[in-house]
């Protein structure tokens, strides 16, 4: 018997009045795996993830993520998983010890103290640690929402842009971390990027969307080789290019 | 490790906690709390011990006499009203203001534990607020509020209640409307502030307006407050309407409260929030 999906969607639609952000689609994304979202502005990415954390209220369709059906009863699963997204501020008033604190005691994490401790050394903040957080970099910030999105050691961790305004170093490093957390935790990854270097380098699949459509679906080589193109970016813009029902090549 | 369970205390406190954090890391947010109810209560009070003074001198009694003998406490209920909804719309909008809404809602916070923490939180401000303005009421004035008793205590019940029920339903629209609606925190108690009866009696009002005055439930705390200062009176009678009617404002302000936030992950507008 198949083991779950640690996320599935199932004729999953968003509309926004008369617009289709997310057109019916469907995808497994297996337990432990890295998969990239990966498509152009607009393509449904955001709009996706947001449904898949029960944010954003399908039109239709179903998700569930490690076998919960979101709609229904998200709370079971909640506790289980964690989002960071460049776009999602955490107050700036408090230091980033104080935001940890109060991240973990929402996700009941045992041992908070100890957490944050070795998040902090894991992350490179303790030399932070008591400074508010809107007073830091940043490529700081980055690496505090990781913090925060690992406080409760995830099974599935969704991100969204996660190196967004990085310098090429910082953003290098941060994607270190997140290889060595999926090693270590055996985690499910689900992330919405526009970074073809990103993306070669974390993800195990690629599923490109466009105008709400998944037109494609593969590994970063397999995609690559499907289109006759060198590098993951050239694959990107052919997909861009080509016309809203086309897929392959 | 996190139980899927249901209302959980720690996340409460974990949201009251965040909130603490804030009121600490910032002297004039704390000194904001003070400072308007006690520049208001020095005013009103000057103004009521000049009334007083001038009916006593003429011989005046009646209307004039009740005015300058409740100013005092009248205010001091009027801003416990306010400052409640304030304390709670103004906690929910924090987390507005610090893009932190969407963190909250992929946690295992539950809304109604959400509201739990800004309960608690309206009624630490209001503590941090009023507690020394009564002082100098007293102090001041001479007028005791906790002398009141019994009263005071379902005059307080009763404002929070109602607060609170504003606070849920201001809430939920700054939630599905975002920022722009965030201005009704401010403004929608002086709506309700002529129909409520607040410095005169219900009978002040025309006829058709009296019947609005008696669906509020702030209407039957100041006039029990007139009952209590000028009668001696205790109208439980008051009260326990009044708690009726706060129940259902309760149950309105839950509702909507939900069923905004529903309307908002309808219109997938939550991961934009504060933007």
């Amino acid at each position: 018997m198949p083991a779950t999906p640690a996320i599935e969607a199932r004729r999953l639609v968003k509309r926004f009045g008369a617009t289709t952000a997310v057109d019916a689609i469907s995808f497994a994304v297996e337990a432990g795996s890295v998969v990239a979202l990966l498509g152009g502005n607009g393509a449904g990415k955001t709009t996706t993830i947001g449904m898949i954390m029960g944010l954003t209220r399908p039109s239709e369709g179903e998700v569930r993520v490690l076998g919960t059906d979101m709609a229904r009863d998200r709370y079971r699963a909640l506790g289980r998983m964690n989002f960071e997204s460049p776009y999602v501020d955490m107050p700036h008033r408090l230091t980033v010890r104080q935001n940890l604190r109060v991240f973990g005691q929402l996700y009941a994490v045992a041992r908070v103290e100890r957490r944050i401790e070795a998040l902090a050394e894991d992350l490179a903040l303790t030399a932070f640690l008591d400074r508010p957080a809107g007073s830091l970099s940043a490529g700081q910030k980055t690496r505090v929402a990781l913090a925060k999105a690992l406080i409760n050691d995830p099974e599935v961790l969704l991100l969204d842009e996660p190196t967004a305004s990085l310098d090429p170093d910082t953003a290098d490093w941060v994607r270190g971390r997140l290889e060595a957390f999926r090693r270590a935790r055996g985690a499910t990854i689900l992330l919405a990027s526009h970074n073809m270097a990103e993306v070669e380098r974390l993800c195990g699949r690629v599923l490109m969307l466009k105008q709400g459509r998944i037109v494609d679906d593969g590994s970063p080589h397999e995609l690559i080789a499907r289109y006759g193109r060198t590098s993951l970016e050239e694959v990107f813009l052919d997909v861009a290019r080509a016309p809203a029902e086309g897929g392959g090549q | 490790m996190t139980p899927p369970g249901g209302f959980s205390p720690g996340r409460v406190g974990a949201l009251v906690r965040r909130y603490l954090y804030l009121m600490r890391s910032s002297w004039p947010r704390l000194a904001e709390l003070v400072y308007w109810p006690a520049v208001q209560m020095l005013t009103w009070g000057f103004l009521q011990t000049y009334i007083r003074g001038q009916a006593g001198a003429s011989g005046v009694s009646g209307a004039m006499a009740v005015a300058g003998g409740t100013l005092i406490g009248s205010l001091l209920l009027w801003d416990t009203l306010f400052r409640s909804q304030l304390g709670f719309s103004v906690s929910f909008m924090e987390e507005m203001w610090s893009r932190n809404i969407a963190n909250l809602l992929i946690s295992p916070l539950r809304p109604i534990e959400f509201v739990a923490a800004l309960m608690t939180m309206s009624l630490i401000r209001l503590a941090i607020g009023l507690v020394p303005v009564t002082g100098l009421a007293f102090w001041f004035f001479g007028f005791n509020l906790w002398g009141l008793g019994l009263a005071l205590v379902g005059f307080f019940l009763n404002l929070v209640l109602t607060s609170w029920a504003i606070g849920l339903a201001v809430s939920g629209l700054v939630l599905r409307n975002g920022l722009g609606a965030e201005g009704l925190a401010w403004s929608v108690l002086f709506f309700v502030m002529p129909f409520a009866c607040v410095y005169y009696p219900v009978a002040a009002l025309p006829a058709w307006l009296q019947t609005i005055a008696w669906s509020l439930p702030p209407t039957y705390v100041f006039e029990g407050l007139r009952a209590a200062v000028v009668g001696h009176q205790l109208r439980a009678d008051l009260m326990a309407e009044a708690l009726a009617i706060n129940l259902v404002l309760m149950a309105l302000g839950g509702a909507a409260f939900l069923k905004l936030l529903d309307s908002a992950r309808k219109a997938g507008s939550l991961l934009s929030m504060g933007e």
